[in-house]
């Protein structure tokens, strides 16, 4: 078996039916990271009990127990979310050292299926940024080409999947941070509806928006992954009670009489050529394939980006208080505690423990949130926002699935907007009103760039129809340029 | 009918009127904490009671407890606030090292309760009082400074609290005082708070200004904060009623700030001013769904209210007769109430159930610094003890002692009676039979009475029941007496 084009069903039936050991797996996949992620620097975090887990699941199928649908299927998770006895970061100084002492939701739910934890991922600090380069462990490279960032948040997701160190990564998304590295790596990305996935134990960036999924090789392990992870956690009051469809067993690639919407304000030519002639031929074969194309508009969409920019910047000003250097993680180092005042502790602590782009906006939302300025900013961005997602739910009744590209360029150098903030913002121009709608969105890949990278897709769903765009990913990949695509790393 | 009040007196001091108006914490008697799971026990080891969530580790979230909601809603309607169908938790943001995860979480602008009312009486005058709100929110961890260091007990952090808001309606140290207390009492009597001062399950915070008499104006207000008993309400309030006049009165404005109340000293003190008062940053937590809540609901949780302090005193006084010093007593603790009207309906004597509980019970349970609850004779069996004294089974004399003895071995009057053989005696035959031995044996003394001295009269009913063992009907005894020295 072809560890690296296998999916997640045929290592499951593998492992189950004694081909392969899932200690075999992991052990595959640890040297692969030890070969490529020095290049890549995808990893913050190699779990060197991988095996011993790996063989835990083995002795299981050895007793004749019943393990899991993702039985010795090696995951990488994206270093925002708790590992239980394995150190989780955000990507910050700021948590350096912190190991949790519980698994979030999403993690203990791929345990319980059989998945193997093999390290961690890297990530843009707090999950702030569009390129990995904000990490404090070291910008993560595009396995396509090590000149060009791999995307961010999710930047080591990327990596690692697109490289096969993993065979699933987790990654999350608050704005773009799961759909836009899948797009700048050439893999499959999820963002789904917020509410179904829990966010217990995901390091919080802004709550109202983030929401983890699978950034992983084709459409069915996506479907697959994201049935094992979505769901209520009566850990998370945001989740909902929906009960959870089978998404893999439902996969339809007949998309015939499908509506699908383009939306007026994506095609004002901000996009590159590239990706106009991606987009184009994607929405030819779409075309092919009997879909019905509707033309909408959704005119809020032009302040997606700020409305984004204020929100989860507020949110984050509150939610990264905690790290005060009193209770875990990193504390500045004091010659003598008894003489510091605790104003001057905690600017110590969290001047040094923070990186550039994170103070930046909690700033920004400090600011935000102060009397005098709540209303115009905060409290308008989340009136907008209301607005924003009535416009999404007229259009969802003119169409199933919205077409769209991803961002406007495909992977670009590093350092080619690291400097200009406004400039990197900009990359979440297609994917923030998703996040800010709270609808399902999915980023596939499907054709490359003239200088070789991928290029994909994105497809966007009202709240809870995750089936329609997968359906519809399904059918794309089919014939997509970039699927089973493994980029040669040197 | 209604109670005998009087106006309510003015209360300036030197052509000032105060103001006042007070914060009160309740700490609600749940299981566990507000947003988690952990046990809220008050004697856990340091940082037993916490868990992920409650020191704000790194991607925990806050799920709410029913059961807060529930209690929230109670005191709300007792306090006659009007529930909101829709209530929101926010955060208030700032940086305290026991403040876990660098903001509480807190009912802000739509909390579950507001716009309330409830009375009280303070030396006979009826005060209304208004309640702005009740919000909840959660209590922070507790710091403990030694020395160069500070520890930190993040046991109490989570623990649900109702911020009970009364508007600036108080005029005097002793009003406020009362209302606490009024507040205590409501809260004890509907169980969702145990209302220990001490242990700082209520906790007062009194917002203290003062205006010359007749002006609209309110003054500046300054806070005391923390105050743990409603003498140190009353003693703090009075002596910053005092202090603001003298400063106002030598020149000095008053500035807005937090001051702490010291009773060794019996004064104020500086904590903080206003002016370097954080910017709390409110706004709604993304984390916690809005409290949801229909008015059907809120009418159905209405009908389960029992009886509220003020109310019963208010029934003890006219129906059944109590001073208002022994209804005060006896509703303020709901156990306590519950007891005696127990005990007045089942002997039928509501005035003697009242002097009993009052008198005898309390004195052993306060000696033996007992509640209540674990009171060693039953409302029932005091009842039967209260039923033979007015069925003349037994002396009220002989009483005091069954009752010593009830207390001490928790039998029933019945048994205590039947063992000892304390029943009285009215058997006139058996009375005569003693009073003629009596009179055999002290015929000197029959002489001097039949000579006039009538005063004697004591020492031969003394002798009698002395001979019967005190177990003779006294009335029976003066009558068949009298008429025996007398013939």
């Amino acid at each position: 078996m072809d560890l690296l084009t296998a999916s997640f069903q045929d290592v499951s039936s593998a492992v189950k039916n004694k081909k392969i050991s899932a200690a075999e797996v992991t052990q595959f996949f640890l040297n692969r990271i030890d070969r490529l992620n020095p290049q890549l620097n995808a990893f913050t975090h190699v779990n060197i009990n991988a095996v011993a887990d790996a063989e835990l699941v083995d002795a299981e199928i050895a007793s004749g127990k019943n393990t899991g649908p993702l039985s010795g299927v090696v995951f990488g998770i994206k270093d925002m979310l708790c590992t239980k006895g394995m150190p989780s970061t955000a990507g910050s100084k700021i948590l350096q050292g912190f190991i949790p002492p519980y698994d979030a939701t999403v993690v203990a739910r791929l345990k319980k299926a059989g998945a193997i934890i093999i390290g961690k991922l890297n990530q843009d600090e707090f999950a702030m940024g569009s390129s990995n380069e904000t990490s404090f462990y070291g910008n993560c490279k595009n396995p396509w080409n090590t000149d060009f960032v791999p995307g961010g948040s999710s930047g080591g997701s990327a990596a690692a999947q697109a490289s096969r160190l993993t065979m699933g990564t987790i990654g999350t998304d608050t704005g773009g941070s799961i759909r836009q590295p899948s797009n700048f790596c050439g893999i499959v990305g999820i963002k789904p509806t917020y509410g179904r996935v829990s966010r217990y134990g995901i390091i919080s960036y802004a709550s109202s928006l983030d929401q983890a999924g699978p950034m992983v090789s084709s459409v069915t392990d996506a479907a697959k992954s994201l049935e094992i992870i979505c769901g209520h956690d009566e850990n998370d009051s945001t989740t909902v009670k929906n009960s959870v469809e089978e998404f893999s067993k439902n996969l339809n690639p007949n998309i015939k009489g499908l509506k699908i919407g383009l939306i007026k304000e994506f095609m004002l030519g901000q996009s590159d050529p590239d990706v106009e002639k991606v987009f184009t031929s994607a929405f030819n074969e779409l075309k092919k394939m009997g879909a019905e194309i509707v033309e909408l508009s959704i005119p809020l969409i032009e302040f997606a980006v700020p409305m984004y920019y204020l929100i989860s910047a507020s949110e984050a000003s509150s939610n990264l208080a905690r790290y005060d250097g009193v209770k875990y993680g990193f504390r500045s180092e004091f010659k003598d505690l008894s003489s510091v005042n605790l104003e001057d502790f905690y600017a110590e602590t969290r001047g040094e423990g923070f990186g550039a782009e994170v103070k930046r906006r909690i700033m920004l939302g400090t600011y935000c949130l102060s009397s005098g300025y709540f209303d115009a900013y905060y409290n308008k961005a989340c009136q907008v926002r209301r607005l924003l997602k009535n416009q999404y739910t007229e259009a969802f009744k003119k169409c199933d699935v919205i077409f769209s590209p991803v961002t406007t360029t495909p992977a670009f150098k590093i350092g080619e907007k690291s400097t200009d903030p406004l400039k990197m913002y900009l990359n979440d121009i297609f994917t923030t009103s998703t996040n800010l709608a709270g609808l399902g969105g999915m980023s596939v890949p499907f054709g490359m760039s003239s200088e070789n990278l991928p290029i994909g897709v994105q497809l966007t769903c009202a709240p809870y129809q995750e089936q329609k765009i997968l359906n519809v990913a399904y059918a794309l990949e089919k014939v997509s340029l970039v699927q089973g695509k493994v980029p040669r790393v040197y | 009918m209604s109670i005998n009040t009087v106006a309510a007196p003015n209360s300036f001091v030197r052509g000032y009127e105060a103001v006042i108006g007070i914060e009160v914490h309740v700490q609600l008697k749940t299981k566990s904490k507000i947003f988690c799971s952990d046990s809220t026990t008050f004697d856990a080891a340091d940082n037993e009671n916490t868990s992920p969530v409650s020191v704000g580790m790194p991607g925990s979230l806050p799920v709410l407890n029913r059961e807060v909601v529930l209690m929230a809603i109670k005191t709300g309607l007792a306090l006659g606030c009007k529930i909101r169908e829709k209530s929101v938790f926010a955060r208030k943001n700032y940086f305290y090292p026991d403040l876990p995860k660098g903001y509480q979480i807190s009912q802000y602008d739509q909390p579950t309760c507001e716009h309330g009312q409830l009375y009280f009486y303070v030396n006979n005058y009826k005060k209304t009082v208004s309640i702005t709100r009740a919000h909840l929110e959660e209590d922070a961890g507790k710091s403990t400074h030694f020395g160069q260091y500070t520890l930190i007990n993040y046991n109490r952090a989570g623990i649900p609290l109702l911020e009970i808001v009364s508007g600036p309606d108080l005029r005097s140290a002793a009003e406020a005082a009362e209302y606490a207390k009024t507040i205590r009492d409501i809260v004890k009597s509907l169980d969702v708070c145990d209302g220990n001062l001490e242990e700082g399950s209520l906790r007062c915070d009194c917002n203290v200004s003062v205006r010359k008499i007749g002006a609209e104006k309110f003054g500046t207000r300054v806070e005391i904060k923390n105050l743990n008993s409603f003498r140190f309400i009353e003693k703090a309030v009075d002596y910053e009623i005092e202090r603001q006049i003298d400063s106002i009165e030598s020149g000095t404005p008053i500035n807005q700030e937090t001051r702490l109340y010291d009773p060794d000293k019996n004064r104020t003190f500086m904590m903080r001013t206003k002016e370097d008062a954080d910017d709390y940053r409110y706004f709604p937590d993304p984390d916690l769904l809005p409290i949801l809540l229909k008015s059907e609901d809120i009418e159905k949780i209405r009908k389960t209210l029992p009886e509220l302090p003020i109310q019963k005193s208010e029934r003890f006084q006219f129906t059944l007769g109590l001073s208002k010093n022994d209804s005060e007593i006896l509703t303020s603790d709901r156990m306590l109430s519950e007891y005696f009207e127990s005990c007045g309906q089942i002997s039928g004597n509501y005035k003697s159930a009242a002097n009993w509980v009052m008198g005898d019970l309390l004195r052993e349970l306060n000696q033996n610094k007992l509640t209540i609850g674990d009171s060693k004779i039953s409302a029932k069996n005091l009842a039967e003890l209260i039923q033979f004294i007015d069925q003349n089974k037994i002396s009220g004399k002989i009483a005091k002692t069954v009752f010593t003895e009830m207390w001490q071995t928790s039998k029933s009057a019945q048994n205590i009676v039947d063992e000892n053989g304390y029943s009285q005696v009215s058997d006139t035959t058996a009375i005569e039979k003693i009073i003629d031995t009596v009179i055999e044996k002290n015929q000197s003394q029959v002489a001097e009475y039949r000579s006039g001295k009538t005063k004697v009269f004591g020492f031969f009913v003394g002798a009698v029941m002395r001979e019967s063992k005190g177990q003779a009907n006294p009335d029976v005894v003066n009558e068949i007496l009298k008429r025996k020295l007398e013939s």
